[in-house]
């Protein structure tokens, strides 16, 4: 981890010194903005360790938390509003046993995401599992898709 | 086929093409051709590339095979189907008839008028050279080499070019307002960060034609002064960002980028920052903190950032679309743009037509187009038969129009009148099966959690709100609800700071505008109309119906659907989650919703 933290710090003063593209591409790196990484930001710059909370709370695109391995990603656009998409991730969430407040599963395999829109809505409603985009999906298209995903671990 | 025609075959790769398949069509094309020249006549004389939006969505992926310029269309290909299109067209010369696009496909381009989408579909977005092809940069060469910036600016202000990012505000005075500024540094910003859920134009733009936006940059910066330009894209578009970032190497690489451009002693170049995902930063000063790195929380106004923007110094911010008129009003001339539209609103506006229409896509009409051409000429009317309810434009910030006012014109003022707006152009059709209270509550719950937190009337406000239509829709409505939302609506757009607050109320007042009567069923008598609100919903088998077949016995996630075999089952009310799985999978109607 302190290798790339260096290369990033780096980085960061080269480009003079954006915040946001420095948790950015913490994100890349890590998968998500661990603690410990803004901690050691703020002490290397001197600046408080809000500035970067404050800004990675702010910003949908930041996680403060590592996600699962197979991550699910539900487009709650408009179009696929109206066309349904609550359903399906209601449906997701019984299938994958996670409650109101959570998004990823205990045993770290599933994350399910919910995204303002992704601009596929012709396809609507739409999911993306593991970055492939899956059109005019239903509740038991997307079940089944989670099965397949849940065998293979298994199996 | 003679030995002298000239093929090309484009494959759509917008955002709908690619997530229907668009790149295994490509490669199953690719390896097609490349049995097919061997033999000697067919080498060299056709070429393959990927392309934009064709616009058609709803049928992807779309391809065109174009013989010495006469267009073919294929619709829903699929990699199986390709072999038998170069077998058949190709090399024999006789089109798939029953693949080609059908009448509707045709109805859907006839009303249409084409500007900025006008190459998007021909031009290979990955390719500078295919875009100088069309006669790209030639709108910057003219500017350059026979134009003063006050002569570009007043040539813009002629054509009535309007900010096609929701405001509406006359592109020619904010460069001109910025020209006058003296500053020793001054920014273009182009926003990119599309955030208005159901819309994608600037997607399709940035994707199909890529250098039409960097032009019409140039033209910008050369215009007001400034020789650093910034574009300003959502991250949750990476094929945009991917296809910008080649197309800004390509131009720096011929010069059309960078120092001393095309000899004239003008020096300017665009840098990409990516933006983090907060609908807010659409708004021009929360997007100038977010480029420098800091919560994109808005600012009062004055000053406006055409005086003190991007680090203090002067800014121009052009949405996507806007900018990608630049360049064709340059070549083509103000009074050829001016000629399309209304009077106060010109030109054409492209529209993302989604949700329950038949021809979901991209489109671009001419303003003043009435909402009955767009709704039932292009987008070929409402899905499944079923009754068109309202339409919604505008995203968070508009309103919903109802059925009966279909045949007023699209532009600015029109839709003002009926309290909506244009805004970016998310257009989505609503039939009698959506639920009008339910959608106020999904662009509340939206805007609520965009919300900065800067100003009270809005991250309260709106907080309120919220729980009020939240509560209606479970079931606990009051009486004075409407009232209540209505004060709150007004109070919260008179004193929100920003355009996010000031607009937030729209999509309640105008439901409530106009269907004013599903609030109060939900209110009064417990019901939704539409058949939504689950909480307001109660599922039943009609046994004297009911087969038996037990398929919606093994759909309940609930346990809560028993009974034998062959014999009509029962739902027990207790257990039911009101997840809504048994009326779907039923084939006989027997289970009962109301």
């Amino acid at each position: 981890m302190q290798d790339t933290l260096d290369k990033l710090l780096q980085k960061f003063r080269e480009d003079g010194g954006n915040l946001i593209t420095l948790l950015q591409e913490t994100q890349d790196a890590f998968g998500y903005v661990p603690k410990e990484a803004v901690y050691w930001f703020a002490e290397q710059l001197d600046l408080p360790a809000s500035r970067f909370f404050g800004i990675s709370t702010f910003y949908a695109q930041f996680k403060l938390r590592p996600r699962g391995k197979n991550v699910i990603t539900a487009c709650c656009g408009t179009a696929c509003h109206v066309k349904g998409i609550e359903r399906v991730v209601n449906a997701a969430k019984r299938e994958l046993s996670l409650d109101d407040e959570q998004d990823t599963t205990e045993d770290g395999n599933f994350t399910l995401e919910k995204l303002a829109c992704l601009g596929t809505c012709s396809l609507a409603p739409v999911v993306i599992i593991n970055n492939k985009v899956y059109g005019k999906i239903t509740p038991e298209k997307l079940n089944k898709e989670i099965k397949a995903i849940k065998k293979e671990k298994h199996g | 086929m003679a030995n002298t025609d000239k093929m090309t075959i484009t494959i759509c790769m917008g955002p709908g093409g690619i997530a229907s398949g668009g790149y295994e069509v490509l490669s199953s094309f690719e390896s097609a051709l490349k049995e097919a020249r061997i033999s000697a006549d067919i080498k060299d004389r056709c070429t393959l590339h990927k392309v934009g939006c064709l616009g058609l969505c709803a049928k992807d992926v779309l391809v065109d095979v174009i013989i010495n310029g006469s267009k073919t269309t294929y619709q829903y290909v699929k990699p199986e189907m390709v072999q038998r299109i170069v077998d058949e067209h190709i090399i024999a010369g006789t089109p798939v008839l029953e693949w080609l696009g059908d009448e509707d496909y045709h109805k859907f381009y006839e009303k249409q008028m084409k500007v900025v989408l006008a190459d998007c579909g021909v031009v290979d977005p990955e390719s500078l050279d295919s875009y100088l092809a069309i006669g790209g940069y030639k709108a910057t060469e003219k500017v350059l080499h026979s134009m003063s910036p006050e002569d570009a600016i007043a040539e813009i202000k002629k054509s009535g070019l309007r900010g096609r990012g929701g405001a509406g505000f006359p592109t020619g005075v904010k460069w001109e307002t910025c020209r006058k500024v003296a500053s020793d540094q001054k920014y273009i910003i182009c926003n990119a960060d599309e955030g208005d859920p159901g819309a994608f134009m600037d997607r399709a733009v940035l994707e199909g034609n890529p250098h039409s936006v960097v032009e019409g940059m140039l033209i910008g910066a050369y215009s007001i002064g400034a020789d650093k330009g910034y574009v300003y894209i959502r991250a949750e578009y990476p094929l945009a960002v991917e296809r910008l970032s080649h197309a800004l190497v390509e131009a720096r690489a011929k010069g059309y980028l960078g120092k001393n451009i095309l000899n004239k002693g003008f020096n300017f170049d665009i840098k990409i920052k990516l933006g983090a995902g907060a609908f807010v930063c659409g708004e021009e000063t929360a997007l100038i903190a977010s480029i420098e790195g800091q919560r994109g929380m808005p600012r009062p106004k004055p000053p406006f950032p055409v005086f003190c923007g991007l680090w203090g110094r002067p800014t121009v911010i052009n949405n996507v679309e806007t900018l990608a008129n630049i360049p064709y009003i340059i070549t083509k001339g103000a009074d050829w743009y001016a000629f399309f539209g209304t009077e106060k609103s010109k030109g054409t506006k492209v529209f993302a037509l989604t949700g329950k229409i038949k021809n979901t896509g991209l489109i671009e009409v001419p303003m003043g187009i009435t909402l009955r051409e767009i709704i039932y000429d292009i987008g070929g009317g409402i899905e499944g038969g079923k009754a068109l309810k309202a339409v919604q434009t505008g995203g968070p910030s508009g309103g919903c129009i109802p059925a009966d006012l279909l045949d007023i014109n699209v532009d600015y003022e029109s839709l003002a009148k009926v309290g909506s707006i244009v805004g970016s152009g998310g257009m989505i059709v609503l039939d009698e099966d959506n639920c009008m209270v339910n959608m106020a509550k999904y662009f509340l719950a939206f805007t609520q959690a965009e919300s900065c937190g800067k100003c009270v009337p809005c991250r309260i406000g709106t907080k309120r709100l919220l729980e009020i239509l939240d509560r209606i829709t479970r079931g606990l409505g009051r009486e004075g609800d409407i009232e209540l939302l209505q004060k709150l609506s007004k109070d919260i757009k008179a004193a929100s700071l920003c355009g996010l607050g000031q607009t937030a109320p729209n999509p309640v007042l105008s439901t409530l505008n106009y269907f004013r009567e599903e609030y109060e069923a939900h209110i009064r008598d417990k019901k939704c109309p539409a058949k939504v609100c689950k909480d307001l919903l109660i599922y039943s088998i009609l046994e004297e119906v009911c087969t038996g077949c037990g398929v919606c016995r093994r759909a309940c996630p609930a346990g809560a659907i028993t009974g034998d075999k062959k014999k009509p089952h029962k739902l027990n009310a207790e257990l039911c989650i009101k997840c809504g799985a048994c009326f779907e999978v039923c084939k006989f109607k027997s289970v009962n919703r109301e």
